[in-house]
């Protein structure tokens, strides 16, 4: 539907349920936020294959910030899940660390800093796999935002 | 003490030794493993390593570090690695990113 007051844009669905969390970057927190997300989303009714792929894209983005965006320290990661009414899934990943100098390179297949920790350098590549669409902004020194975007098929099993 | 939703146990066969998987690899639970797996590989030197991925419920890029590196691990004694019935999930994330072409793929169940 097109809407005059949005530029001729496709009107957006509406928002019908939102949450926000914040938890210390401590890597035992990556199976947690994967469990509040899959809890949240659950009231939308995704197929199985669906959550898993939502858990996993959101995984990547947290264990993101868990290894790259503070690496010395513990900081806070914000975990922002909108849900609309035509069953998209937006989650929000934000962080206060280092930030990316050069997001095109970190978004290459299998590039990483982190080769000594056996990181396989797939994050975003998996982000991207398992999202309609992916948005990241950042800014060194001063943290990183990354938006993922899926709409459920409406392929209920159930 | 955190807990892992990552189990893992090890079986010597005369195929090689097995390690079979079960839950969740992330980032946190694949460090943990990598040590474990590691230690037992340099210990016993086997000439091949099956990693058991029947029963993982989850798994992230993580795993796949932890695959790779196990492979890198095995190439580096002269050994070699082997994946025994990836699961679902674990399947769909090796074929996503092409990994499926890089390792070796036993599949026993449908045998």
């Amino acid at each position: 539907m097109k809407d005059k007051k949005h530029g001729g844009r496709p009107r957006l669905s509406p928002i019908c349920n939102e949450m926000k969390l914040d938890f210390p970057s401590h890597s035992k927190n990556e199976s947690f936020a994967r469990a509040a997300a899959g809890a949240f989303i659950a009231s939308l009714d995704p197929t199985a294959s669906e959550l898993s792929d939502i858990k996993c894209a959101l995984s990547e983005a947290v264990t993101n910030c868990t290894v790259h965006a503070y690496p010395d320290k513990i900081g806070t990661i914000r975990l922002e899940i909108k849900l609309r009414e035509d069953g998209t899934v937006i989650l929000t990943v934000k962080d206060k660390g280092v930030g990316i100098s050069d997001i095109a390179k970190a978004r290459e297949p299998l590039f990483t800093t982190d080769a000594a920790g056996e990181r396989s350098g797939m994050g975003f590549t998996v982000m991207e796999g398992f999202s309609d669409s992916i948005k990241i902004s950042s800014k060194p020194g001063k943290g990183t935002t990354v938006t993922l975007t899926r709409k459920l098929s409406g392929k209920r099993t159930s | 003490m955190i807990k892992s939703n990552c189990r893992y146990r090890f079986t010597a066969t005369p195929e090689g030794l097995v390690v079979s998987v079960s839950g969740e690899i992330d980032h946190h639970s694949a460090s943990g493993m990598r040590r474990e797996v590691d230690n037992i590989i340099w210990n016993r030197t086997p000439t091949h390593l099956i990693l058991d991925m029947s029963e993982v419920e989850f798994m992230d890029s993580s795993g796949l570090g932890f695959i790779m590196g196990r492979y890198a691990l095995m190439r580096e004694i002269g050994g070699s690695l082997s994946l025994r019935n990836p699961s679902p999930v674990v399947m769909k994330m090796l074929t996503m990113t092409g990994f499926d072409k890089k390792v070796r793929i036993i599949n026993t169940v449908f045998n």
